[in-house]
C-alpha cells in the first residue's frame, strides 16, 4: 500500500509541474533581454513589456477589452443572478431541461455561436459596437454565472427569507437586505469570473470586432498567425497576471463566507 | 391569488435569461442556418446542395479528423485526470490546495495564452526539443508542432480541468469504507478497484468523457495554431467558409452537422447525468 501510494504521489508531482510549466514558462520568456524567444533567457529585461505598455495600439487594445468585459459582466451578473434565484427559489415545470438549454452556450461549438452573432450583427449594423460586443459575450458567462450563482442562493437558508417576509419585508427590502448581502460572495465571483471569461475570450470577438476595435486575444490571435513577436510573452504575462488577481480576490471574497 | 403573483415573479425573474438566450443565441443560430439554406432554392435544390457539401471530401475528412482527435483528446484526459482525481479525494489540506492550485491557474488562464506557451514549448527550437537533445535522446529536433501530436497535446491540456473536475465529484461521494470493508472480507487491491470504486465511479467517468468530448469536437483555436493542413477539423472549415471564401451555405451545412454531433452527445450527457451534477451547478 505504502508503495502504491508513493507511486501516485510522484505521478500527481509530474502532473502538477506539467500543468504549471507552461505558464511559469510564458512568465520567464516575459523578462528576457532576446529580441528572439529562447528558454531560458540568457538575460533579464523589461524591453518586452516597455513595448507592449509604450504602444498606444496595445494600450488601446487593453481599453477596449477592459471596457467590454466590465460591461459584459455587469450584464451577466444581472441576468444570471435573477434567473438562480428563480431557479432554486420558484417551482416550475422542466427545471432541469430548461438547465440543460440555458447551459447550451458553453458546450455549443463557439465558432458556430461567433459566426450566427456576425451574421446578424452585420445584418442590424452593430459591427465593432462595444455594447453590442458585451452583450455577446455575455451570452457565454451567463451560463458560467448561473452555475456560480444557482450554488450560492442553494447555501442560503430558506427560512431567513421566510422569517424577513413574516415581518412584513417587501420585495424590494428582501433582495436589498436579505439575499443580495447573503450572497455577496458569489454575486463578486461571478463578476469576477465574467470578467475574465469576457476579456479572455476570443472567437466571438474576432468575429465581431472588425478591425477598429481589437480585443487583446484578437490582437494575439493575429499575432500568432502572421510572426511571433516576443511582445507577446509580455501581453500574456499581463493576462496570467490577471487570472491570478482574479483568482486571488476571488479566494479572499470567498473565504469571509467560510470564516 | 398567491401561486398567480409567484408565477408573475418567476416570469419575471427569468425573463431576461430567456431573452438574452433568444435573442443572443437561439434567433442567430436559426436565423442564420435558416436563411443560408433557404437561400439555396427549391426543396430537392437544397437536398442536392446538402449532399455535394456534407458528402465532400473535405468536410467528411474534417468530420473524420475532429471526432477522431476529440476521441484521443477525451481518452488521454481520463488516463491522465483519473489518478489526480483519486489523489485529491485522499490528500491532506495543504496537498489539495497545491494540486487544485495546479490545475485551476491554467483552467483561467486564456485559452489563447495556453495554446501559445505549448507553441514556444513544442517548437523546433522549443524547451521539449532543447531538452531532448541536450540529453542526447535525438540529435535532430522533432517534429512536435503543427501536426496531429501538438494538437493533441495542447487539447489535452486545457481540457484536463473539466474531466479532473467532473471526476473528483464523483470520486469525493464514494464512501471510503466501502474499500476497507471489501479489503477486510479478503479483496485484492485491484480486485477492490475493480469491483468497488471504479463501477462507483463509472458516472463521473462518463460524464467527464461526454463533456471534453463535447468540447473537444468543435475546438477551433487551438487546432488551427498547432495542427497542420492534415488536421483541419470542422470548425475550422466553419470559419473558413465564411471568412475566406465567403461562402455561408457550405457554412451552415457544416456548422449542420457539428451541430448535430454535439447536441445528441449532449442530450446523452444530460440523460446520464443527475441535474444537482450537471456542470458543477
Amino acid at each position: 500500500m505504502f508503495a502504491l501510494s508513493r507511486l501516485l504521489g510522484v505521478y500527481v508531482g509530474i502532473f502538477c509541474v506539467a500543468m504549471i510549466a507552461p505558464v511559469a514558462i510564458v512568465l520567464v520568456l516575459s523578462f528576457s533581454n532576446e529580441s528572439y524567444l529562447s528558454f531560458p533567457p540568457e538575460s533579464y529585461s523589461l524591453r518586452w513589456f516597455e513595448a507592449f505598455l509604450g504602444d498606444a495600439a496595445w494600450r488601446r487594445s487593453m481599453s477596449i477589452s477592459a471596457t467590454v468585459a466590465v460591461l459584459s459582466s455587469l450584464i451577466s451578473t444581472t441576468i444570471g443572478f435573477l434567473a438562480a434565484y428563480a431557479f432554486v427559489r420558484k417551482s416550475f415545470r422542466f427545471k432541469k431541461a430548461f438547465l440543460a438549454t440555458m447551459l447550451m452556450p458553453i458546450i455549443a461549438p463557439s465558432v458556430i455561436i461567433a459566426v450566427s452573432l456576425y451574421f446578424m450583427t452585420a445584418k442590424i449594423g452593430l459591427m465593432g459596437n462595444m455594447v453590442w460586443l458585451a452583450f455577446c459575450h455575455s451570452v457565454i458567462s451567463v451560463p458560467i454565472v448561473l452555475i456560480i450563482m444557482i450554488a450560492g442562493v442553494k447555501s442560503v437558508d430558506p427560512n431567513i427569507e421566510r422569517a424577513a417576509v413574516g415581518l412584513g419585508a417587501s420585495k424590494a427590502y428582501l433582495f436589498r437586505r436579505i439575499i443580495i448581502p447573503l450572497t455577496y460572495p458569489s454575486i463578486v465571483s461571478s463578476m469576477l469570473f465574467s470578467f475574465l471569461a469576457s476579456f479572455d475570450e476570443l472567437i466571438i470577438s474576432l468575429f465581431l470586432a472588425g478591425t477598429r476595435k481589437q480585443t487583446m486575444p484578437v490582437r494575439i490571435w493575429n499575432s500568432l498567425h502572421l510572426e511571433v513577436e516576443p511582445v507577446i510573452a509580455a501581453v500574456s504575462a499581463f493576462l496570467i497576471g490577471l487570472t491570478c488577481l482574479v483568482l486571488l480576490l476571488n479566494y479572499l471574497v470567498t473565504r469571509r463566507r467560510a470564516g | 391569488m398567491r401561486n398567480s403573483g409567484s408565477k408573475l415573479e418567476t416570469s419575471l425573474l427569468l425573463g431576461p435569461v430567456i431573452l438574452m438566450f433568444l435573442f443572443g443565441f437561439a434567433v442567430p443560430i436559426i436565423s442564420f442556418l435558416w436563411t443560408s439554406i433557404a437561400e439555396i432554392g427549391s426543396l430537392s435544390e437544397i437536398a442536392a446542395t446538402f449532399v455535394r457539401t456534407a458528402g465532400s471530401r473535405a468536410a467528411i475528412s474534417a468530420m473524420i479528423t475532429s471526432n477522431m482527435i476529440a476521441l484521443v483528446v477525451t481518452l488521454c484526459a481520463l488516463l491522465i485526470a483519473y489518478p489526480v482525481a483519486a489523489y485529491l479525494c485522499l490528500a491532506g489540506r495543504f496537498r489539495f490546495t497545491l494540486v487544485i492550485f495546479c490545475i485551476v491557474v491554467p483552467y483561467f488562464t486564456s485559452m489563447i495564452v495556453r495554446t501559445y506557451s505549448w507553441m514556444i514549448l513544442l517548437g523546433r527550437n522549443g524547451v521539449v526539443n532543447n531538452t531532448l537533445m541536450s540529453l542526447g535522446i535525438t540529435d535532430a529536433p522533432l517534429a512536435l508542432l503543427y501536426n496531429r501530436f501538438g494538437v493533441i497535446v495542447g487539447m489535452t491540456y486545457i481540457l484536463l480541468p473539466y474531466m479532473i473536475l467532473t471526476l473528483f465529484a464523483a470520486m469525493k461521494s464514494v464512501d471510503p469504507s466501502f474499500m476497507r470493508a471489501a479489503r477486510s472480507l479478503g479483496a485484492g487491491r485491484f480486485y477492490a478497484f475493480r469491483r468497488i470504486y471504479f463501477p462507483l465511479t463509472a458516472h463521473g467517468v462518463v460524464s467527464g468523457s461526454l463533456i471534453v468530448f463535447i468540447l473537444a469536437v468543435g475546438f477551433f483555436i487551438t487546432p488551427a495554431l498547432m495542427g497542420g493542413p492534415q488536421d483541419t477539423m470542422t470548425a475550422m472549415l466553419i470559419q473558413r467558409s465564411v471568412e475566406i471564401m465567403f461562402d455561408w451555405t457550405s457554412a451552415a451545412i457544416l456548422s449542420i452537422q457539428l451541430l448535430v454531433v454535439t447536441l445528441a452527445i449532449y442530450f446523452v450527457y444530460y440523460w446520464v447525468t443527475d441535474s444537482k451534477k450537471m456542470m458543477g451547478a
